[in-house]
């Protein structure tokens, strides 16, 4: 029992803040949500510095978008009916990119090691990082897919029901990207399984994000569309970190 | 520093942090065979043994990441929701873009320490700005030692902690090692040179 054991500890060290290394207890709810808050600042300042690769997501995102009016023309009323589609698709495929360092790197210079035994369960550790990844990567694809949508001539009308699905859309791939990443780590050539691994799962995110903005489009209700999405997201969220935590028990063993 | 609790405080088992018939496997080898030993509050244990002899895979399976195959490793006598112990492995889990203080950042944010106290204990303190990738290999252990330092936990499980460090390093390890055993800390380390260690145990694997 983790009462008794804190209070030996306590005794141990009666003099606790005097000292140079004590022995105060920890593992309680707040010191879980103290290593979550962590966790998270230093995922975000990891990304500051390495801004390039925040970036390189972003500007890949813009620039596969900018090749469809090079491939196929510039004919506006071909281009505004399949510009939903290009921008899920090059979304979906912009925040792949980081993923194979999400864990990887912390993986290999002993970094997930430490983390692992911060305090935070390993389904909390998953949930922080999937948040920095779309704080570092969904995020900015947000903010980029607008102008990139009005670049492709779509309907101004359907801009923001385009945006509105992308916000479910991208946390939802933030979750499932987390959990192919997790569980890809330690293999060889992860970072080839990774995308075999993520992209089915990411289907439905897809199809009811893309048809959500062509429902805007051609004048019908995306409401049951952007449900459909938001029910992925609900799913997501619980069993995402769940079986991501699983995986990182798995990797660092 | 207050004296370390009466084993007889204790309703179950023994105090400090006591392996019980620990086996493990690594791969397909039994590396780990019925491994028992306790550590009393204050004590120290060093794993020797040669190469490929088990030391990491014990140090993991104390640390909580790996499960035991067999055993159990209990702290005062039970097996606690979440370890206390603090975890030295061969990597220093150092991030090169980040200064040597951003470094101990998330340390000191989950643990209670500062980290510049930190830092002045192993002697990094003129290096506490600048970025990890110009550090030395010594310098980066002695960083990762820092993080040690911050945690305010009572386990230390160190894996070759002097890997790189100088004869002034391992002197300021000693002291260190020292301060928190004399607050009543375990340390638990596998080395293959001589460590300032007083008066520690050895367990041959």
């Amino acid at each position: 029992m983790p009462r008794n054991a804190k209070g030996h500890r306590g005794h141990a060290s009666s003099s606790n803040t005097s000292g140079p290394s004590c022995c105060a207890p920890r593992g309680d709810g707040r010191d879980g949500l103290t290593a979550a808050l962590a966790l998270l600042q230093r995922e975000l300042r990891l990304s500051l510095r390495h801004g390039a690769d925040t970036l390189a997501a972003v500007l890949f995102f813009v620039l596969a978008g900018a090749l469809f009016p090079l491939a196929i023309g510039p004919a506006p009323e071909t281009l505004g009916r399949i510009a939903p589609g290009i921008v899920w698709v090059c979304a979906l495929l912009a925040a792949l990119l980081p993923l194979d360092r999400l864990f990887g790197a912390d993986y290999e210079d002993g970094s997930l090691d430490q983390i692992m035994l911060a305090g935070l369960p390993a389904g909390g550790v998953a949930g922080v990082k999937a948040l920095a990844h779309w704080l570092g990567t969904g995020l900015p694809l947000l903010l980029a897919a607008g102008p990139l949508a009005v670049m492709l001539q779509l309907d101004p009308a359907a801009v923001p029901v385009l945006l509105a699905g992308l916000l479910p859309g991208t946390l939802a791939l933030s979750l499932l990207g987390t959990l192919g990443a997790a569980v890809v780590l330690g293999a060889r050539r992860g970072g080839v399984l990774l995308p075999l691994l993520v992209l089915p799962l990411a289907m439905p995110v897809l199809i009811f994000g893309a048809a959500a903005a062509e429902a805007a489009q051609s004048g019908l209700t995306p409401r049951p569309h952007l449900l459909l999405l938001l029910a992925v997201l609900a799913g997501a969220l619980p069993l995402c970190p769940l079986a991501a935590g699983a995986a990182l028990r798995g990797a660092v063993e | 520093m207050s004296p370390p609790p009466q084993p007889s405080q204790h309703r179950h088992g023994t105090a400090g942090l006591s392996a019980q018939g620990i086996s493990a496997f690594r791969g397909e080898r039994l590396v780990l065979r019925a491994v028992s030993f306790t550590v009393p509050p204050g004590g120290a244990l060093l794993l020797l043994g040669a190469n490929g002899s088990g030391k990491s895979t014990l140090l993991r399976v104390l640390a909580g990441l790996k499960r035991p195959d067999a055993g159990a490793v209990l702290w005062h006598g039970e097996a606690p929701d979440s370890w206390p112990v603090a975890y030295l492995g061969h990597q220093d889990a150092v991030k090169p873009g980040l200064t040597a203080l951003e470094n101990l950042a998330f340390a000191a944010r989950t643990g209670r320490g500062a980290a510049r106290e930190a830092l002045a204990a192993l002697d990094l303190l003129p290096l506490a700005d600048l970025p990890a990738r110009l550090l030395s290999a010594g310098q980066k252990r002695r960083l990762a030692l820092a993080r040690l330092v911050l945690s305010p936990v009572p386990i230390w499980l160190l894996d070759e902690p002097t890997l790189g460090l100088d004869a002034a390093a391992v002197a300021r390890l000693g002291g260190t090692l020292a301060a928190h055993r004399a607050a009543g800390g375990i340390v638990v380390t596998a080395t293959h040179l001589p460590l300032p260690l007083p008066d520690a145990a050895e367990l041959h694997l």
